[in-house]
């Protein structure tokens, strides 16, 4: 590890508290969790369910709404319009409302009084309790990071690349599919796992709009009210692993080279 | 085949007006122009990236000002190369034959031919990331070479390539256009237009202020911005007399040879035609000037030495000379020039 000389200590040493302060929480959590424990846990039949219907909906629900979102990540960094401030913070907006409101505002616009939620009826389909609804609520809290990524992808692609390939003769969805999407790639790629990953650790909108089928969020928090921390650590322990993972990947594949100060 | 007619654009601070410009097939047309003028915005509006405000664009008699890009057959290449970072050199140079109904066999033909003329051929499996600048160049005109344009539009294409690349760069241009590709050529270096253009145009503050031939252009500039940036250093306005005497700059008189009698133009000495010495000469030249040596410039073979003598004049001295004279800035000293050796242009 090389010090910059010009990082003060106190920098470094305020800096390794908030590094304790995210490790040491969990590090605890799997200190206290046996080994027992945790081989018990993944032969829970309903653990086991609740954690593959979780990556199953997360995943489904960020690939179906990458369809729309990369294209409209494509729009937000390539056209001037009036009002392209607002709708960049309609975007984040997500992020920053709780997400026990969001769930709130996902069950009103899905639930079967709803256009939407009639549309669904009449197919036989009710969105609430069901792994659609789960899907949107997951949608919906998730989708601010695939878009904001993919955004800053397609704006790093240079537009004398596409100009180049327009009058080499290719149509624009040629060269967006050929040219901008690939140069666009790695961040894309970024956000689609981050939102994968959201979606994953999701549980405030999701718990209103669907307590069943559980997903491991709530399955956690339905083990901790029903039987308490001791039962709720070992699955937390094996999610918490799972959701590592993902997060291990979204790092090496999103790592940007250093800067270089020479 | 290629003509622009009032073609005008308001860009932020900078604008293009009127710009009228034709190219003939085969022409190798030199725009010149200072660095943010709007040549390479005039590239673009031609290609159709950018539209103008006002004006027409047409190929072959039919206006393209609208046309879609895809659909012209002028390709641009820009100061950056825009090769495709993610591609390797033969996939660069395959962009434009994807699309096109010919067998595969005959798409590497295409390909082979265009990288040996560029003299890439051995490069096309290699990443683009570790070329270097002359390399990316080839890639980018063999590229757009298979595309098949009619016409080549070249945005400053030998502006960031060290000397070395430039002579051999040159010859290839010469070579495509030679072939038969009609070409513009954007660039701020008139010796770029010397060695390359049949034909000129200078662009200044957004409109162009002369062109045609570039012996002509060179020959008689139309004012001393257009003399200063084909590399005429001595350019005056003059007013001249039946006695053989002109007035330069309205504060200077010297003697011509003005057999045609024109009365009001321009002149050209040139740097080398003007001897430089610490005490005047007699000789056959009559006109002799005692100055002040304002400053001294050294170039690789040479050095030109500006003079005051009521205008700055720019005299080009070897480097023995300047070492066997001793001239030194702040110094006075003579110059002396034939009037035979001014050049008047009417």
């Amino acid at each position: 590890m090389k010090n910059n000389q010009n990082t003060p200590i106190l920098f470094i040493l305020l800096g390794g508290l908030i590094l304790l302060f995210i490790i040491a929480p969990l590090a605890s959590m799997f200190l206290a969790t046996t080994p027992n424990q945790l081989f018990e846990t993944t032969q829970d039949q309903e653990v086991i369910d609740s954690i593959w219907l979780t990556l199953r909906v997360s995943f489904l629900s960020t690939i179906f709404f990458a369809i729309g979102a990369i294209p409209l990540a494509y729009f937000l960094a390539r056209t001037k319009f009036k009002f392209k401030k607002l709708v960049n913070g309609i975007i984040d907006l997500p992020i920053v409302i709780p997400h026990s409101a969001a769930g709130i505002a996902i069950l009103g616009f899905i639930s079967r009084d709803s256009v939407l939620g009639q549309i669904g009826s009449s197919v036989g389909l009710n969105f609430v309790g069901h792994p659609v609804g789960i899907a949107l609520a997951m949608a919906f809290v998730s989708i601010p990071f695939l878009i904001n990524a993919a955004r800053d992808g397609f704006s790093n692609v240079s537009v004398k690349l596409e100009k180049t390939a327009l009058n080499l003769g290719a149509s624009p969805v040629r060269v967006f599919f050929t040219i901008s999407l690939p140069l666009a790639w790695k961040n894309i790629l970024s956000g689609l796992i981050m939102m994968f990953a959201r979606g994953l650790s999701e549980f405030g909108a999701v718990v209103i709009v669907a307590y069943h089928p559980m997903i491991t969020p709530v399955l956690i928090y339905e083990r901790f009210g029903a039987f308490g921390l001791k039962y709720a650590r070992p699955v937390s322990v094996v999610f918490i692993i799972v959701c590592l993972v993902f997060f291990i990947l979204l790092r090496t594949l999103s790592k940007e080279k250093e800067p270089n100060n020479a | 085949m290629l003509k622009l007619k009032d073609i005008s654009i308001k860009l932020g601070e900078f604008q293009l007006k009127n710009i009228n410009l034709e190219l003939n097939k085969g022409d190798y047309y030199v725009l010149l122009g200072k660095s943010g003028v709007g040549k390479t915005v005039l590239l673009e509006i031609i290609a159709g990236l950018i539209k103008p405000d006002s004006g027409k664009v047409f190929q072959n008699n039919l206006d393209i000002t609208r046309e879609k890009i895809q659909k012209r057959k002028v390709g641009i290449v820009f100061q950056d190369y825009s090769i495709f970072p993610h591609l390797t050199v033969k996939q660069n140079i395959a962009y434009p034959l994807k699309r096109k109904k010919i067998s595969n066999s005959d798409k590497d033909e295409l390909i082979n031919k265009y990288a040996s003329l560029a003299s890439i051929k051995h490069l096309l499996d290699r990443n683009t990331q570790n070329l270097s600048g002359g390399e990316l160049q080839r890639v980018a005109l063999a590229r757009m070479l298979v595309s098949n344009p009619n016409c080549l539009l070249l945005d400053e294409p030998l502006a960031s390539l060290d000397i070395q690349l430039k002579g051999g760069l040159r010859n290839l241009l010469r070579q495509i256009n030679k072939s038969g590709v009609t070409i513009l050529h954007v660039t701020h270096d008139y010796e770029e237009a010397i060695a390359l253009s049949n034909k000129v145009a200078v662009l200044h503050d957004g409109e162009i202020i002369q062109k045609g031939l570039t012996k002509e252009v060179f020959r008689k500039p139309a004012n001393e911005f257009v003399a200063n940036f084909t590399g005429i250093k001595n350019f005056f306005i003059a007013e001249f007399t039946p006695i053989n005497t002109a007035k330069i700059n309205e504060t200077l008189e010297i003697n011509v040879s003005n057999k045609e009698g024109v009365k009001k133009g321009k002149i050209i000495i040139r740097g080398e035609e003007i001897i430089i010495s610490n005490e005047r000469i007699e000789s056959s030249a009559t006109n002799n000037f005692k100055g002040k040596i304002k400053q001294i410039i050294p170039y690789l073979i040479n050095h030109e030495i500006i003079i005051d003598i009521g205008v700055d004049l720019s005299v080009v001295i070897s480097d023995e000379s300047l070492q066997k004279f001793k001239f030194k800035e702040n110094s006075e000293a003579w110059v002396s020039f034939k009037a035979t050796a001014i050049k008047i242009i009417p």
